[in-house]
């Protein structure tokens, strides 16, 4: 569309000084423009059919033919310059409200982010993941079994027959003379090698339960049962496995003691303590090589295969690990306790 | 096993103090639990004696006691009952400094002055006991350092003895063991034979054998049971924990803690006739030194005479045969009881006393004769007497056997990972006072009388490692073939469940396995649930049959502790009685309350609902992978909402469906009995269930158009739209992709009592573009088939 302005002017003389003025003109307007209708309609004025600067190129035939090259080339150049001022100012333009609106859309990135917040795993579960997935890596695969268990698994054919002196030492909740709680996870070896051949490597996860609840005593709590039997298995491989174990979960190369003990159910039997760095030592686990009698009653040959088994108290370990002083805060599932250590 | 270090160092004398001694006993399995010292710190007290005592003039219970140190006289107000003249006692001087630095000056009490202090055993440290002033022996010295006076530079051990060490249960025995891990010399006291002096004696008579096969009895006559026990020996069983109450009992339990041989000593006068060793009649009577009265049962060993029981043997003597301060003379017993026969006897009666304990465990069968001629040495020397001949009863043939044990060299090697040197093997072994032969592959073995945990090859080993030393012992790494685990894939472990609950806002709770029997009747009023015969409390009585009444307990706990936004889950063993027997179930449980977010800017503060954990619970169905199988039905719970409930089932192999858990919100009075604030909703489901997934299987993709049409169907309010949404599926012909529900809608426009629902259905074929006759013939058939069936009307 001409605007008025052009249609009143019509094109006159080629001259220079004329060429000029007609582009600081356009460029001055052009400077003032802004928005791209504006824009356009500049566009429209100077390089449009009818426009001011196109409508030179039609007067060139008013000259003659020897100047017509050069000043049509002039008109072309000065058209060029007002075409890229054009872009220019259409980009200026574009930016300066791209700016505009990124300014509007800014946001607080401090305030809190919209969303469900995560839960957690239990402690005693991130505790007996992690043993797992160290024991995992040697091979031993997980076994579980019944917490209401019999007095043979749980007791006879651990070499515990009754009324054994170590018989006081689990304070055994029973529901009559032959059926209990389990007080500790060994009863799923027993299980697993009545049903399986050597070699075998299982760690046995699991709630036990014992009659005695005080500061330091749960009447349910998590152990984790370790056995491996497979010929040629000595005490030094016992200790080795233990001490990779204590290292890779407390992350220290800390000092372990292995102490003589009694469990009925191996021999030599072993409890482990560690030293954190204090100098005091510190039980963690009890352990041995599986009793002879032990493999008599699972039916396994005792001359053949050796092996050993240990077991440890999962609340234990993680009272140690992340620092909890009271053994009953894993049971009452506040959601502050629970929060902190998820 | 309490003891005095100084006792032990008399016996035995390593070059080791006691932070040594302490952990060389750790160290070699016998744990010990404590080492402290005999008496507290304290400094300038000395043996004093009162010389006058008189009443205080401004206090009835006080006394101005005139206290001389052997030097000077101190005048001393004292409130101790037992303040009296001629009493020898703790004197603190001025200037002595008791136990928590606590400085003795001069002082006034109730404008009398008091120069020192007269000390009980528990100012000084010593026991408990705060009944009154120390009363120490006539012949004490005045002015003594009552350190030096007492020997209080003394450590007490207190070792947590394993039961198969019983051999360990004594002085005698501690030596043994410090001896040989110190190849050190064990120094017991001059063993003395005390000859008869008078012909009296007793018959005894072992009429069950097995359980007693050797029984010692001796007459002494003439016991000054009056006569005071001695400091030393006073003080040698305070440190082992035993208090002194006559000389007679003093010697039996000295003897005891000395040699590990318990004795009793009967009042000969309140015996009637022989003794006679044997099992007691059903519900025959006997009332224990401590009163209590026994119906004895017929497994029982008793101690009896031609007329009544009168001691439960190895456990504990009778009231009624028993010294008493005018008891003259005595029968003295030291006796060898089966540990088998009395293995759970005492326990069964509620009793556990020094003795059984030894007795249980195994007391060496050939320490008899000496522990009687130790027990009436001792006695003579304090309470004087005649004493007769010693009479022994025993049954050779049913004293314990100790066969000899094979030790093979090579056994040895294998289950320790190194070769020790032969001597090496057998110095260990003779330490321990087993005979040993050399054949060559192995060792034979004799074992003695005083070792109850030596019978097999693999308690040798022991022996050897533990005296070797367990830290002294190889380590290595276990070599085994490698074997490649198996892990299917369509199971759905537990750890993606939890980390999917997690995800979810989700914290795992773990909570106690036995519950309330009244909570169990709430959530299970059908079910008889298994009870423990010896709970803790009745709170923690019947096992659960669901975890529901566990997290609810732990809603409760957390709102009483301001926590009103509670996500919580559990996974364990529910424990349900059934005709088959006891079914031990693993189970996923959840619970939610409160607001669905936290509290934040962005939310409304909007309360969780039913649709909230019918979601998460969703999620967990999605982790396996097959659509379709699970179905949630209108269900009715005890303990739940009756409009807001669902049962979940699954469908099986065979095609059935099988109900496999609950979802919905708990009943209003449930949580009103619990005193519950905010509304909560829980689901419970087989674990087992949720694990069984399938594989994904891969279809070809469509490149043809998806044809979709919405639906607005008008149906009863009450309609379950799970079963519309189903029939759609089943009536959308075979290319039907998808079925959404995309609005449900009551209110304006919509005639009372009714809901109108808006469904979006999704065509798509394998090969090909769709027709619109096609669609819309299925179309029509989904909506005939509403109609039929749901009455439903298409909205206009």
């Amino acid at each position: 569309m001409d605007t008025p302005s052009s249609q009143s002017q019509t094109p006159t003389a080629l001259d220079d000084a004329t060429l000029e003025a007609r582009v600081k003109q356009a460029l001055d307007q052009l400077a003032q423009a802004n928005d791209s209708q504006a824009l356009d309609q500049l566009r429209v004025q100077y390089l449009g059919k009818k426009g001011e600067l196109t409508s030179l190129l039609k007067s060139l035939g008013q000259l003659p033919a020897e100047e017509r090259p050069k000043a049509g080339e002039k008109i072309n150049q000065a058209k060029q310059k007002v075409q890229e001022a054009i872009n220019q100012r259409k980009e200026l333009l574009e930016q300066e409200a791209l700016n505009a609106q990124l300014a509007a859309e800014a946001v607080d990135v401090t305030l809190p982010g919209r969303s469900q917040p995560s839960g957690g795993i239990h402690p005693v579960t991130r505790t007996l993941a992690r043993i797992e997935d160290f024991f995992g890596t040697l091979g031993f695969t997980v076994a579980e079994g019944p917490e209401v268990e019999d007095d043979y698994h749980n007791f006879e054919a651990l070499n515990i027959p009754a009324h054994h002196p170590a018989r006081a030492m689990h304070d055994t909740f029973y529901f009559d003379a032959h059926t209990l709680l389990r007080t500790h996870t060994s009863p799923v070896q027993v299980r697993t090698m009545e049903d399986q051949q050597p070699p075998i490597r299982i760690i046995c996860p699991g709630r036990v339960y014992r009659c005695d609840s005080d500061m330091t005593h749960s009447p349910m709590f998590h152990q984790v049962e370790g056995l491996l039997v497979d010929e040629n298995i000595s005490f030094a491989d016992l200790k080795g496995i233990l001490q990779q174990f204590l290292r890779a979960f407390f992350e220290q190369d800390l000092r372990v003691r292995f102490r003589p003990s009694y469990f009925p159910f191996t021999e030599p039997s072993i409890e482990v303590d560690v030293d954190r760095g204090d100098g005091r030592w510190l039980e963690v686990l009890g352990c041995g090589m599986v009793h002879p009698r032990v493999f008599e009653m699972s039916g396994i040959d005792p001359e053949k295969y050796t092996g050993f088994a240990f077991g440890m108290g999962v609340e234990r370990l993680a009272m140690l690990r992340y620092g909890v002083d009271d053994l009953r805060l894993f049971f009452d599932n506040d959601v502050k306790f629970l929060d902190q250590l998820s | 096993m309490k003891f005095s270090e100084l006792w032990l160092r008399e016996w035995v004398n390593p070059a080791l103090d006691s932070d040594g001694l302490e952990m060389q006993l750790s160290l070699a399995g016998l744990e010990v639990d404590e080492c402290q010292p005999a008496a507290g710190e304290f400094s300038g007290v000395v043996v004093g004696e009162i010389i006058k005592a008189e009443p205080h003039p401004n206090a009835d219970k006080l006394q101005v006691c005139t206290v001389s140190d052997g030097e000077q006289e101190h005048q001393v107000v004292c409130g101790a009952p037992n303040a009296r003249t001629g009493l020898k006692t703790a004197f603190a001087r001025i200037g002595a400094v008791l136990p928590g630095d606590f400085k003795i000056k001069k002082a006034k009490l109730r404008q009398v002055e008091s120069q020192g202090m007269l000390s009980s055993e528990k100012e000084l440290g010593l026991s408990d006991n705060h009944e009154g002033i120390m009363e120490l022996p006539e012949d004490a010295t005045l002015g003594q350092d009552l350190r030096f006076y007492l020997n209080l530079n003394d450590m007490l051990f207190d070792v947590d003895l394993t039961p198969n060490r019983s051999d360990c249960l004594s002085i005698a025995g501690m030596a043994r063991e410090v001896g040989v891990l110190n190849r050190t010399r064990v120094n017991p006291p001059i063993f003395k034979r005390v000859p008869a002096d008078i012909d009296d004696s007793i018959e005894i008579t072992l009429q069950a054998p097995q359980a007693c096969p050797k029984y010692l009895g001796r007459v002494i006559k003439g016991v000054n049971i009056q006569a005071a026990t001695p400091i030393w020996m006073k003080e040698k069983l305070r440190r082992s924990g035993i208090r002194s109450l006559d000389p007679v009992v003093d010697v039996t339990n000295y003897v005891m803690l000395e040699l590990g041989q318990p004795l009793h000593a009967f009042d000969l006068a309140r015996l009637d006739g022989g003794i006679q060793v044997r099992m007691a009649t059903k519900d025959e009577k006997l009332t224990l030194l401590d009163g209590a009265e026994l119906a004895l049962s017929e497994d029982t060993l008793v101690i009896a005479d031609e007329k009544k029981a009168l001691a439960l043997a190895g456990i504990m003597g009778g009231e009624d045969s028993g010294c008493t301060p005018e008891t003259q003379d005595i029968l003295l017993e030291v006796a060898f009881f089966d540990p088998l026969a009395l293995a759970g006897k005492a326990r069964d009666y509620g009793l556990h006393t020094d003795a059984s304990h030894r007795f249980e465990r195994g007391v060496d069968f050939q320490l008899q004769e000496r522990a009687m001629e130790r027990a009436t040495e001792l006695l003579l020397e304090i309470t004087g007497g005649q004493p007769g001949p010693v009479v022994e009863a025993v049954e050779e043939n049913h004293l314990p056997q100790r066969p000899d044990v094979t030790l093979r060299k090579k056994r040895l090697e294998q289950l320790l990972a190194v070769r020790l040197a032969d001597s090496e093997v057998e110095d260990i072994l003779s330490r321990l006072g087993l005979e040993v032969t050399d054949q060559g592959e192995a060792w034979l073995v004799k074992v003695p009388s005083y070792r109850f945990d030596i019978s097999l090859e693999v308690d040798l080993i022991e022996e050897v490692a533990r005296v070797y030393g367990y830290d002294q012992l190889p380590v290595k790494a276990p070599k085994a073939s490698l074997l490649l685990q198996s892990q299917p894939e369509s199971h759905i472990s537990l750890r993606q469940l939890r980390s999917t609950l997690v995800a979810r806002g989700y914290q795992e709770a773990v909570t106690y396995s036995f519950i309330d029997p009244k909570w169990s009747r709430v959530f299970d009023p059908e079910v008889t649930p298994l009870a423990l015969a010896n709970p803790i409390s009745t709170e923690l009585s019947v096992m659960r049959t669901s975890l529901l009444p566990g997290l609810t307990k732990a809603l409760s706990h957390n709102q009483k502790r301001q926590q009103s936004r509670v996500r919580l889950f559990e996974s364990g063993l529910r424990f349900l009685p059934t005709d088959q027997g006891l079914v031990q179930e693993p189970l996923l449980a959840g619970l939610i309350s409160g607001s669905r977010l936290p509290e934040s800017w962005h939310s409304q503060g909007e309360s969780v609902d039913f649709y909230d954990i019918k979601g998460d619970l969703e999620a967990l169905l999605a982790l396996n992978a097959a659509p379709g199988s699970w179905q949630f039905r209108p269900a009715q719970h005890p303990a739940l909402h009756p409009g807001q409930t669902a049962e979940v089932l699954r469908q099986q192999q065979d095609g059935q469906w099988l109900a496999v858990g609950w979802v919905g919100a708990l009943h209003p009075q449930v949580a009103k009995q619990l005193d519950l604030r905010n509304q909560a909703y829980v689901f419970e489901v087989r674990l087992e269930s949720l694990q069984a997934g399938e594989i994904p299987r891969f279809k070809s993709l469509s490149r043809f158009p998806e044809m979709r049409r919405d639906l607005a169907v008008i149906v009863d309010q009450h309609q379950a739209v799970g079963e519309l949404l189903q029939e759609a599926e089943n009536q959308g012909g075979e290319w039907l992709q998808k079925v959404t529900l995309f609005d449900v809608y009551q209110g304006k426009g919509v005639a009372e009592g009714k809901k109108s629902l808006a469904l979006g259905l999704t065509w798509q074929h394998p090969s090909r573009t769709l027709t619109d006759e096609e669609i819309n013939a299925q179309v029509d058939q989904i909506v005939t088939a509403f109609s039929q069936s749901f009455a439903a009307e298409l909205r206009s």
